[in-house]
């Protein structure tokens, strides 16, 4: 990568410059100290922490002085909670990547285009991720209420009871699905949409020359042409989704009989709240080692060529 | 999927009515009583209660949580613009050993997941004697947003002007009066777009703060509604007049900063 530093202008000013070598590294320094400092202090030594603290037990109090090696994680593996929670995790990004994502990419190959209120659409469809996760997850709380809920209503229509899908220990990861599908797939469309912009008009007004429909220009132009953009958000989609915890707090807490964890709720409610430092951080440690080997083998592999 | 058919228009109306149906219930659920809820979901009220919302706009604990919140946002959004852009300044314009290595350090917490931290950042945040003070807030929070934050700054000013330096520093002007009188007026397109989407992050926040404050006079709003959920339980008008009314300011901020939002979002995820 040949940044601007390399740049011609760049040696005319260094030269320019030398006098003020002085005043460069102090530019320097008073500008990035709050900054490196800040970020060290409050995202780097946490995360190495976690690291270490996840061989201990450790209630927080004095130092961890109970090395315990890798028991904290050997019970993580045999508890079928957590194992679920992983599980539930899964589950999340296939709902994302397999109806979410088409549906986004689906919706964006209709309006990105000449559609006259095609701004409209787009605002509504974008509104859920505006929505704090925690109000998303409330409003599907009372949707999902088989008393006054909207599910209510349409078990109503068919005069039958309503079932209470987040309190059925069966079906409750499934009303979490469909929540995380409705509040996320209009940041995918957003993204597409953008993308489909950047693709050169030409190349689209060639095939229809070349007599292509839509459906042939999509399938064969355009969604070809969106890969580097896919591959993005199909990224951001795991990485997003195997953090998830604040759209579960207000639906299920976890429940019923800790059903609907996610790794991040498991670890809130075994780790964080039982003040369990050293348990948690191994948690920490497992999302942390999954997000970190996702994210280089999807940079090494499919994001290498863009 | 070219022409402006009726067909497709029908289609994407049926689509809209999945977002707008939860949210069109849950503000006229707010206008409803108990009682009636439980027969008219759908319908409008037939008679409107305003006590839903008139009793949560009369509570003094609302407008404290909401504004913490403001508080915490706004601290939260003034250190990510200044430190970020300072940051962002020196790796795009100045020359030194380290640039490129501190630069990727500080991309890093793109890939750290904030949950692996929060024990350890209680723990710090604790020791510091922070706890129950709006830094415990702000501080973690501007230092996740540092990564983006100075991703799309630095990618900004790379692509100011450059007759703008040479004329500059002939004229002798030292880096940091550029920086403060150049570079930062003519980056307001980027500020806003930064500063909106910490805004909203921060806004949205829950997590963090669960963790970090126990005083309830200390709430954000998010919290906040979750103390008032957990009053009222399955008493839903009121619950849903008060999801109401955080719902309302968040779409009106959106759709005013709509066009900062979506550049914030799409830049970097596109490769023109």
């Amino acid at each position: 990568m040949g940044g601007p530093l390399d740049h011609p202008f760049n040696n005319m000013l260094r030269k320019l410059q030398s006098s003020t070598l002085l005043e460069r590294y102090s530019t320097v320094i008073i500008f990035l100290i709050p900054t490196i400092t800040i970020f060290t202090l409050f995202v780097v030594l946490p995360v190495g922490e976690a690291a270490y603290y996840s061989v201990y037990r450790w209630n927080g109090f004095g130092d961890p002085d109970k090395y315990v090696g890798l028991k904290n994680y050997e019970y993580l593996f045999r508890n079928d909670t957590f194992l679920l929670s992983l599980t539930n995790n899964i589950s999340i990004i296939g709902i994302s990547l397999f109806a979410q994502l088409p549906f986004a990419l689906l919706l964006a190959l209709m309006i990105y285009d000449k559609l006259k209120g095609a701004s409209v659409f787009r605002a509504i469809f974008f509104v859920p991720y505006v929505l704090a996760e925690i109000v998303t997850g409330l409003i599907w709380a009372y949707i999902y209420d088989g008393n006054y809920g909207l599910v209510a209503a349409i078990w109503g229509i068919f005069g039958a009871e309503a079932p209470f899908i987040i309190a059925d220990p069966k079906y409750a990861i499934y009303s979490i699905l469909i929540v995380v599908f409705w509040k996320f797939f209009g940041l995918h469309m957003i993204i597409y949409i953008a993308g489909l912009q950047a693709i050169s008009k030409e190349v689209i007004e060639a095939s229809k020359m070349d007599g292509a429909g839509p459906f042939h220009s999509a399938i064969f132009i355009k969604i070809p042409m969106l890969l580097p953009t896919i591959r993005v958000s199909v990224f951001l989609s795991i990485l997003g989704s195997l953090q998830l915890f604040d759209i579960i707090m207000p639906l299920t807490g976890g429940g019923p009989s800790n059903t609907t964890h996610s790794m991040v709720t498991y670890l809130y409610y075994f780790g964080v709240m039982r003040m369990k430092i050293g348990f948690g951080s191994a948690i920490g440690v497992v999302i942390f080692v999954i997000c970190f080997t996702i994210a280089f083998l999807y940079q090494r592999t499919l994001m290498r060529r863009d | 999927m070219n022409r402006q058919s009726p067909f497709l228009y029908l289609i994407l109306v049926l689509f809209s009515l999945i977002i707008i149906i939860p949210i069109y219930t849950t503000v006229i659920g707010g206008f409803k009583s108990i009682g009636e809820l439980r027969v008219n979901i759908l319908g409008l009220p037939n008679s409107w209660v305003f006590d839903n919302y008139v009793g949560i706009v009369l509570n003094s604990k609302f407008w404290t949580y909401i504004s913490n919140s403001i508080l915490y946002a706004g601290l939260t959004v003034f250190f990510t613009i200044l430190l970020s852009s300072m940051s962002a300044f020196v790796f795009a314009h100045i020359h030194f050993i380290g640039n490129r290595f501190l630069f990727n350090y500080l991309l890093l917490g793109l890939l750290f997941p904030f949950a692996t931290a929060i024990l350890p950042l209680f723990l710090r945040v604790r020791d510091l004697e922070l706890l129950g003070t709006v830094w415990a807030v702000v501080l973690p929070q501007v230092a996740f947003s540092f990564g983006f934050a100075i991703l799309l700054f630095r990618s900004f000013f790379r692509e100011l002007p450059k007759d703008l330096f040479d004329s500059a520093f002939i004229d002798g002007c030292s880096y940091i009066n550029f920086y403060f009188r150049i570079t930062l007026p003519l980056s307001l397109p980027i500020i806003a777009t930064v500063g909106v989407i910490t805004l909203i992050n921060s806004w949205n926040n829950y997590l963090l703060p669960l963790i970090m404050i126990n005083e309830e006079n200390l709430y954000p709003w998010p919290l906040g509604i979750m103390v008032f959920r957990g009053e009222y339980m399955t008493d839903w008008p009121k619950i849903l007049a008060y999801v109401s009314l955080t719902l309302l300011p968040a779409i009106a901020i959106f759709l005013a900063a709509q066009k900062y939002i979506i550049s914030g979002l799409t830049t970097g995820s596109v490769k023109e």
